[in-house]
């Protein structure tokens, strides 16, 4: 059999090379940051980008997705956006590069990019797996962001919100945050892209929580309709933390935010909630690798889906039980709301379970609204289009209400809504 | 106010004729029971006065009010006044009751041009209904019927009745699952709504009913069609003979 191996790169592929020469001298980096850069890029060089034939990226193959890259551009003005829950203390960033920040207090906050001048970023900048494609173009590119401490045992009395906005163009930004023992907080992780030419995004925030710490983290991407949105968050969970993590996807025309998370300390807990509203010629991907490593640790993890037009979405849920992870509880479910006969969605939920004593499942529905519902709606004078539209608000309105605080929760319900009006 | 003429109706997309002819008129202040056994087509035709799709008029009309319902669908039924209590409430999980009854107080305005509701008035409005009808509020900041009990659906569905004030009322077995208390709740809801120009037709298997909720008519469906009418000593005879004495007249 004769193999013939192109190596040719494709468009996309050679504008980031391009970008990454175009930029040498200037990416921020001492010499341990830039030869984990230039590893990095090597890499992205002679593997490109993955394609459906490695596992992990099996249903968005990046290489044939990403079409173009666009050039790296200045900020257009961008002016910051009302925070979610108004009294939270906001960072933001425009076009990737953090403003000047006032820390609240029991936080101190840095910017990104001195910690890649000092070179102690260098160690977080590697690739968290042979699989990371995210990693590598983040790396190799970032060029700011925040690094977040909280004290041992300090409560936020409001939200943090952290607010990336940008225009066309790249934005590589990182996020290592680490939550104090016994802190308590809650984060807001939004990326809001402007205006309709497109941006690249690359995001990587990097949690650790504290023994005994309680977090919320929420990544609202609200990204424009020709943006690609490259997110990643991993989570490490010490011995009786607790994170609530909720991924809001209401934008962007390819994205992938993958969620890689271990469970390292015993009697931790994490809850995981998704929010897909998917419309439109769009591409939305959600992965999770959860690593359940000690024993008695519990998750839950729920992602809703709604998807109007030709959107496709996808799900692919890892969890991994360690021999040593015994009562590990563990409960996955994928529930979509299919509204078109052109969208389609995929779901791999997968366990890989080396531990005796555990509980772990999951399930997955795909349904259209249910008819009896409508009827009975109806009935009471509710025309079709408005009951529709209360159902399929309700299909993810369902998931908010879980957060309980209602500041929060009403905030994210009108961002649902305001979407949904947009494309139901 | 309700006529209803040679009705022939099937399940859509299959040959099950459930409907076969029937003939039926009631009166504007009318209490009208329809009676029958299991399978008679009691809930079908409750079903097909309110629009489900999922059955087909084949022959015949539905006349409210003179005019024919056919082509409306349930939210068009539903704002000229017809309503359904139905048999078994729908749970519908994330959809706050008192929300749901906002907005189809509201949407029933909207479709007649009249003026929507401001919230105080209708948080006084549903305040009012529900106390009559012992319904405590924490009930009404659950979901849709989500986790309410039999009795609790059946009440929740009488005060949907009393805020959205239809004129052509339709009972089906709101008896069933009622213990004596919460079926004299119930049966007081809706002789509460009794009016000169409202009708109701109560749709059940027993008599038991009907000694809180008077009969003007009552009348017997077997087999999708109506065999018998008479007033309300008809429902007595049925509670005392059974419908085998009927049935066999018919055949």
């Amino acid at each position: 059999m004769n193999i013939q191996t192109t190596n040719r790169l494709t468009t996309a592929e050679s504008a980031l090379l391009d970008a990454y020469n175009a930029q040498i001298g200037d990416l921020p980096g001492d010499g341990a940051v830039l030869s984990v850069r230039d590893r990095l890029l090597d890499e992205l060089k002679t593997g490109g980008l993955p394609t459906r034939r490695i596992e992990s990226w099996h249903y968005t193959d990046l290489r044939a997705l990403l079409r173009a890259v666009p050039a790296v551009q200045p900020a257009p003005s961008l002016s910051a956006v009302k925070p979610l829950v108004s009294g939270a203390s906001v960072l933001t960033l425009r076009q990737g590069a953090a403003d000047a920040a006032t820390a609240p207090e029991g936080v101190t906050v840095r910017r990104y990019a001195d910690s890649l001048v000092d070179g102690t970023a260098a160690e977080g900048l590697r690739e968290a797996s042979a699989d990371d494609a995210i990693g590598r173009i983040n790396g190799s590119f970032v060029r700011d962001g925040l690094v977040l401490e909280i004290a041992d045992g300090a409560e936020l009395a409001a939200p943090l919100e952290i607010q990336s906005l940008h225009g066309a163009g790249q934005v590589h930004t990182r996020f290592p945050v680490r939550f104090g023992a016994g802190s308590k907080a809650t984060v807001i992780e939004r990326h809001r892209g402007e205006g309709d030419e497109a941006a690249l995004v690359s995001s990587i925030s990097a949690l650790t929580l504290g023994d005994g710490a309680e977090v919320t983290w929420i990544v609202l991407q609200e990204q424009g309709a020709a943006d690609t949105h490259l997110g990643q968050i991993r989570v490490e969970l010490g011995a009786d933390a607790k994170l609530r993590l909720f991924v809001v996807n209401a934008g962007g025309k390819l994205v992938r935010q993958e969620l890689r998370i271990t469970v390292s300390g015993e009697g931790s807990e994490l809850t995981l909630r998704g929010v897909n509203l998917l419309g439109g010629d769009t591409h939305t991907d959600v992965t999770l690798v959860l690593d359940h490593n000690v024993p008695h640790t519990n998750s839950t993890e729920i992602i809703r889906n709604v998807i109007f037009d030709r959107a496709r979405g996808v799900f692919q849920g890892m969890i991994r039980v360690a021999q040593a992870a015994q009562k590990t509880d563990a409960k996955m479910a994928c529930n979509t709301l299919l509204l078109s006969d052109d969208a389609d969605f995929s779901v791999k939920p997968e366990l890989e379970i080396f531990a005796d004593d555990v509980l772990c499942g999951h399930g997955a529905t795909v349904a259209d609204i249910d008819r009896n519902h409508m009827y009975y709606m109806m009935t009471r004078g509710v025309p079709e289009k408005t009951a529709r539209a209360m159902l399929v608000y309700a299909f993810v309105a369902q998931i908010v209400e879980e957060l309980e605080e209602e500041s929060l929760v009403e905030a994210l319900e009108g961002i649902i809504s305001a979407w949904l009006d947009r494309h139901a | 106010m309700l006529e209803i003429k040679n009705l022939h109706a099937k399940i859509a997309d299959t040959d099950t004729e459930i409907i076969r002819g029937l003939n039926l008129t009631v009166k504007p202040g009318e209490i009208a029971a329809i009676m029958g056994p299991n399978g008679s087509g009691k809930s079908t035709l409750s079903y097909i006065l309110s629009g489900r799709e999922d059955y087909e008029v084949t022959e015949g009309d539905i006349l409210y009010n003179g005019e024919s319902i056919l082509e409306l669908d349930p939210a068009e039924r539903a704002s000229k006044g017809i309503f359904l209590a139905f048999q078994y409430p729908v749970e519908i999980p994330g959809v706050a009751t008192m929300q749901f009854l906002k907005v189809a107080m509201n949407e029933q305005r909207k479709a007649r041009g009249e003026e929507e509701l401001k919230t105080p008035d209708f948080m006084r409005l549903v305040k009012e209904a529900s106390a009559k009808l012992q319904i405590n509020p924490d009930m009404l900041k659950r979901p849709l019927n989500v986790g309410f009990s039999g009795g609790e659906k059946k009440r929740a569905e009488i005060l949907q009745m009393a805020l959205l004030e239809p004129k052509l009322c339709i009972l089906d077995e709101t008896d069933s699952g009622l213990d004596i208390d919460a079926l004299k709740i119930v049966a007081d809801g809706v002789n509460a709504l009794k009016s000169p120009d409202r009708a109701v037709v109560v749709i059940t298997h027993y008599q038991r009913l009907l000694d809180y909720i008077v009969p003007d008519t009552v009348h017997v469906l077997y087999k999708g069609q109506i065999i018998r009418s008479g007033d309300k000593s008809l429902a007595l005879e049925l509670e005392a003979n059974g419908y085998a004495d009927i049935i066999g007249e018919a055949a």
